[in-house]
């Protein structure tokens, strides 16, 4: 507990929607702030006690054990046709998928499609570090053009190893989906942009308005072998051009929400 | 109570909403799509859950999610369908969650054709997805059969949490019996202690989460061996079978499914030329009759293994009979049916031939069918 006197204003402390397990994540790693920003608006909005989280298979499977709500743990890509089976059968629940580049973009590339296709109420914190982050940094679909990764030591050709998927772009051409937006956390500027699109993500959801997807440029400072510092200047100056933050599809309906 | 016609697709699906199934979650596959199509229209029309999902693997794992809530869910699919299943059932084996899966069997391996076959009993009993697990599968001769299983299927997944896979051969799917519906039941909620429904639906708030793995392996050894526990539990009490004139019985056909069903009507034929002959069929394969099997042998002269495959479920009778008495194998794959003159043939050859258990009845089964089909 932090202790305060009666001059002492507590400022920061643990939102309610996390457990006291300590997380496993590296040091620098950003999946601690978005998993902050989820905490916080759960809490915000009052419904930790609604949520049912989808975890996935990669650095995050274990975000079951940070969360003070109740998860599930997936298959590799396929959190959001679990997350429909979840969300079909209890409608007033809250129910959101946390997955990774790997996750989403490679193997489960078919599920996070047609879960956006079909319009699920669904909310996606989709985390794109440019890599395979648990299995030890190998190229990713997320991987930038000429990027050494332990999988293309080379750099990625894209002549040979193909282009980066561009999620946010590619999910906001699907009718179903309402809101699809990217931001980043490589400052507190962004991270705050970042935390209000988390949360108008989950207002769409708790509104019946659509399929969200929140895409968050992350940092893999172990695997990327740069100091959490350069990581963050490796986002801004490298991540962004490639892949540009802003709202690439705000439904009508989502638009007007008051937060 | 009034009997009337139904296709065995669409009795399934109506005997799995008439017990309690609330949610469906499928993919196109012959000769699976009736069940498909059936509940398209069927449950929307209660107000409960239908979605085509993109794959089987969306289909298994939309299964998945609403299983952790402690629903009646259930899929339906075919051979290949079922192949993409099985990453998707192995993970709900590991998370102990109660599921139901129907395979209408076809041809095979690979895209097959789409008649009748039973090339998917090893991987129904034996194999599946990876890692140490079991489950229960049940295999249907009747349409009837079919559906009061169906129902069977639900009550057993959720008192062993655990996966309950009805196997059809295609021909059950596909064809049109009198069946006598059971009553419909009420969709029940029940209060699991296990079921992730969201903090304010738990007595005490707390906190659930559902998963499968454990890093630990001491942990994973934890639970693979309580796997193995509830097994044991379920080999102890879930044994079922059909027996038929094996009480002067000198020889036994056993056979499960349409195989077994066709080896009765040759048995009967057999009867009524004096030979002494019954017809044991396994309706829960897996756990499989081991104990039943074992009990015909003192007074058993030969057995003929019956199946639409080459020799799948002959294994396990091998295990059970533990090369005591001779066992002879008969088996049309491909998505063949036998006929009963067929098998007919085969128990009267089985009661005139100079018999052995040295010998391996797959090996002389394929010398025989040899003769006939050659192998290309």
């Amino acid at each position: 507990m932090v202790m305060t006197t009666s001059t002492d204003k507590l400022i920061y402390t643990r939102p309610t929607a996390f457990t006291e397990t300590p997380t496993h994540y590296c040091p620098g790693c950003t999946h601690g702030i978005a998993h902050r920003l989820v905490a916080e608006v759960l809490e915000e909005m009052g419904v930790i006690e609604k949520t049912i989280g989808v975890a996935p298979v990669g650095c995050s499977v274990f975000a079951y054990n940070y969360f003070n709500t109740d998860f599930v743990e997936a298959p590799h890509g396929r959190a959001p046709a679990m997350a429909t089976g979840i969300k079909r059968v209890l409608p007033d629940r809250v129910v959101f998928t946390y997955q990774g580049d790997g996750d989403l973009a490679s193997i489960g590339m078919g599920e996070i499609v047609a879960a956006a296709a079909r319009g699920e109420q669904l909310t996606v914190i989709f985390i794109n570090n440019a890599n395979f982050g648990m299995t030890g940094g190998q190229m990713a679909p997320t991987t930038l053009p000429g990027q050494k990764t332990s999988s293309s030591p080379a750099g990625r050709e894209v002549s040979t190893q193909g282009y980066p998927i561009k999620v946010a772009e590619l999910l906001a051409t699907l009718d179903g989906a309402s809101y699809v937006v990217r931001r980043s956390m490589h400052d507190p500027a962004n991270i705050r942009k970042a935390k209000k699109a988390v949360r108008i993500a989950f207002e769409t959801q708790v509104q019946g308005l659509g399929f969200s997807l929140v895409e968050l440029l992350s940092t893999c400072p172990t695997n990327w072998g740069m100091t959490p510092v350069k990581a963050l200047d490796f986002v801004a100056e490298q991540m962004i051009p490639v892949y540009p933050l802003g709202d690439y599809k705000v439904s009508p309906a989502v638009a007007v929400l008051k937060i | 109570m009034t009997r009337e016609l139904w296709k065995g697709n669409n009795a399934i699906a109506e005997a799995a909403v008439r017990a309690g199934l609330e949610a469906y979650f499928g993919y196109p596959i012959t000769p699976q799509t009736e069940v498909l199509e059936y509940l398209s229209r069927r449950m929307p029309e209660l107000g409960r859950v239908f979605v085509q999902a993109e794959s089987e693997l969306g289909a298994i794992n939309m299964v998945y999610g609403a299983a952790c809530t402690g629903v009646r869910v259930m899929s339906t699919s075919s051979s290949p369908g079922v192949s993409l299943m099985l990453e998707g059932l192995s993970y709900i084996a590991g998370t102990e969650v109660p599921a139901v899966l129907v395979n209408v069997m076809r041809g095979g391996p690979g895209l097959g054709n789409i008649a009748p076959a039973q090339g998917d009993y090893k991987q129904a009993v034996h194999g599946g997805g990876h890692g140490d697990y079991r489950q229960i599968v049940l295999a249907p001769a009747s349409i009837q059969e079919a559906v009061d299983l169906m129902v069977l299927s639900f009550d057993l997944a959720e008192k062993y949490r655990t996966i309950v896979m009805l196997i059809l051969d295609g021909s059950i799917g596909q064809m049109m019996e009198p069946v006598e519906m059971p009553p419909m039941q009420k969709v029940r909620r029940r209060d699991w202690d296990w079921a992730t429904r969201g903090r304010d639906q738990h007595p005490n708030g707390e906190r659930r989460f559902l998963t499968s793995i454990y890093l630990d392996p001491i942990e994973e050894e934890k639970t693979n061996l309580r796997l193995l526990k509830r097994w044991n539990i379920i080999q102890a009490n879930e044994v079922r079978y059909k027996d038929y004139f094996l009480e002067d019985a000198e020889f036994v056909v056993i056979g499960f499914g349409t195989a077994g069903r066709v080896a009765l009507s040759a048995v009967r034929a057999a009867r009524a030329k004096g030979i002494k002959v019954g017809l044991f069929r396994p309706v829960t394969v897996s756990p499989f009759p081991f104990d039943a099997v074992r009990e015909l042998v003192p007074r058993t002269r030969g057995f003929l293994v019956v199946e639409m495959n080459t020799g799948q479920m002959l294994d396990d009778v091998q295990v059970a009979i533990r090369g005591r008495v001779p066992i002879e194998f008969y088996g049309r794959p491909g998505g063949v049916v036998p006929l009963p003159e067929d098998i007919l043939a085969e128990i009267e050859r089985l009661s005139s031939d100079i018999l052995s258990v040295d010998r391996d009845p797959r090996q002389e089964w394929f010398k025989r069918m040899s003769a006939l089909t050659p192998a290309g």
